[in-house]
């Protein structure tokens, strides 16, 4: 569904962002990014969102090359970014605006349900939480329909508590179409909860530095031994990652694969 | 946009706290009144006492008298509707204009270069400086007026448009680009509505230039306006109609103003900030 070839950014000020990168995500896949900071995860999920444009090598979506925004493909940020002056509804309908009024209406209380917040359509989104707010930025990307969607951090701010629920939207909102999703986290936990594969990324420059495959059922059960296997290796991969470079143990050059 | 009647589904304890503060709100309306109904009642006082030369300074009362009398002949009539005439027709030209070159120089860097330093320029001429020029050019009666409070309301606008447009948070100009907006649709369903705030603000500090501008404007010799008014107040030595139009202006530029905001309050509806009156 979506290909990463070569994929290769250097920003205009020299930063190489991200070298070499070659990864395959299947149709109705999630797949995590996980890495330290300044790894090239934002830059990655930039470049298949058509807002930048890479150096070298190219983004696929369905066998098409993306060179800007596309509409098969759509992004969470970080911040939830919605329009301060429009209504939540018309914000989750943002990108509706082609629809009758009537099917852009039932679409929209349609998402603002999956997410918990039926009835929120008429307020303001100054009016809304944090973790409301963010709950509307993943509503407008779904009601759009999107083919791959791209989540960079979506919960990071948010506690641990709401970010467990929100889990929970984002799986019954994956569950309808079965997107392909990309999301970039920083905890370990949530990449083992959602994903079925795990890249994680090393620094300077930005590259895949081993990839873990989850052969997990869902929904997912914390108290599973498996589920504790796959964080630690997970976090062991993340931890090595961090590691100031030394020579990999054997078979350095070449990309770790390991499933569980 | 569903901007008025968006109040929120079910905010029921939301409402309630409005209503606790009213009594508080009517009585912070009243309080913008203590000051200068203290000094009136201080003046008339003093003056009665004749503490002060009333010749030069007559009491509130002398100046109300000589303003009813104004009023019940019409003539105090004629000359705010000519003012208001000049400093509505000046500040719609100026806005107009304003929006449109603070328009250019904020969407095109180019543009910007070329225009803003002549204009930054420009702008630090003292408004008294152009009237001579204006009358030679434009003749003495409405049209150098006009054009001479056109320039004032002008520069404000240009300042804030542009400065607006700069300002526009490329975070969510990039949710529009992933939306695919066409360029007519990002310019109308982001660019404008996030300038609106801003815009809002300069044609507030127009307006009020406009009716600085007017001042001057009147002074160039005019036979009608509340700046008429000031000047034969002088000529015929009565400080009592000076003081009038002095007051008619406060009150007429604090009105407008009020209305301007009143106007476009439906339009802010959505905004977060502190400002809940002016
Ligand atoms: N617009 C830019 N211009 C120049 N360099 C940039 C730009 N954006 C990012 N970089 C650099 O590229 C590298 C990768 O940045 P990126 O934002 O993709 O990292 P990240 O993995 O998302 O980090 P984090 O986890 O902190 O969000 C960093 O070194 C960063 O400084
Ligand atoms: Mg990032």
């Amino acid at each position: 569904m979506l290909n990463l070839e070569r994929l290769s950014k250097t920003y205009a000020d020299g930063t190489v962002a991200l070298t070499g990168i070659n990864v395959e995500v299947g149709a109705g896949e999630i797949l995590a990014l996980v890495g330290g900071s300044g790894c090239g995860k934002t830059t990655l999920l930039r470049l298949v969102a058509g807002l930048d444009t890479a150096t070298e090598g190219r983004v696929a979506v369905a066998g098409e090359t993306i060179v800007a925004p596309h509409p098969a493909v759509g992004i969470v940020f970080q911040e939830p970014r919605l329009l301060p002056w429009l209504s939540v509804a018309d914000n989750v309908g943002f990108g509706l605006a082609d629809l009758p009024r009537a099917e852009r209406a039932e679409r929209v209380d349609h998402a603002l349900d999956r997410v918990g917040l039926a009835g929120y359509g008429k307020r303001w989104p100054r009016e809304l939480s944090g973790g409301q707010q963010q709950r509307i930025a993943i509503a407008r990307a779904f009601t759009a329909r999107p083919k791959v969607l791209l989540l960079d951090e979506p919960f990071s701010a948010l506690d641990a508590f709401t970010r467990a629920s929100l889990h929970e939207h984002l799986l019954l909102l994956w569950e309808e179409t079965k997107p392909t999703v990309v999301m970039v986290t920083h905890d370990v936990e949530e990449a083992v909860t959602l994903a079925d594969r795990i890249i994680v990324m090393r620094p300077k420059p930005g590259r895949v530095y081993e990839t873990i495959t989850a052969h997990l059922d869902r929904p997912r059960d914390k108290l599973a031994a498996g589920f504790d296997k796959a964080k630690r290796r997970v976090l062991n991969a993340l931890d090595r990652s961090l590691r100031p470079e030394t020579p990999r143990p054997a078979g350095a050059d070449v990309e770790a694969n390991a499933s569980f | 946009m569903s901007a008025v009647s968006s109040a929120p589904a079910d905010t029921g304890p939301a409402t309630s706290p409005s209503r606790d503060f009213g009594i508080g709100r009517r009585l912070l309306a009243v309080a913008g009144l203590v000051l200068p109904v203290a000094l009136a009642v201080l003046w008339e006082w003093a003056a009665a006492e004749k503490l002060i030369s009333v010749r030069l300074m007559p009491p509130p009362s002398k100046i109300w008298a000589t303003m009813a009398e104004l009023a019940a002949s019409g003539e105090l009539k004629t000359h705010v509707v000519a003012t208001l005439y000049r400093v509505f027709v000046g500040f719609a030209l100026g806005a107009i204009a304003g929006t449109l070159v603070g328009a250019a120089a904020g969407a095109s860097e180019a543009v910007r270069r070329i225009i803003d330093p002549t204009l930054q320029s420009l702008r630090s001429v003292p408004s008294i400086a152009w009237v001579p020029l204006f009358i030679l050019w434009l003749g003495i009666f409405e049209t150098s007026k006009i054009a001479l409070i056109a320039v004032g309301v002008f520069f404000p606008v240009y300042l804030g448009v542009a400065g607006a447009i700069e300002n526009i948070d490329r975070k969510l100009l990039e949710v529009g680009r992933v939306f695919r907006l066409s360029r007519a649709a990002l310019v109308r369903r982001v660019m404008l509505p996030a300038v609106l705030p801003e815009w809002i603000i300069a044609l507030r500090s127009g307006l009020g230039l406009g009716f600085m501008f007017v001042v001057a404007a009147e002074f160039m010799g005019a036979a009608e306006g509340l700046g008429y008014l000031l000047v034969d107040g002088q000529q015929m030595g009565k400080p009592d109609q000076i003081l009038g139009a002095i007051i008619a202006f406060a009150v007429l530029g604090k009105t407008c103003d009020a209305v301007l905001v009143l106007l476009t309050k439906p339009l802010l509806a959505w905004q977060d900030t502190a400002r809940g009156t002016l």
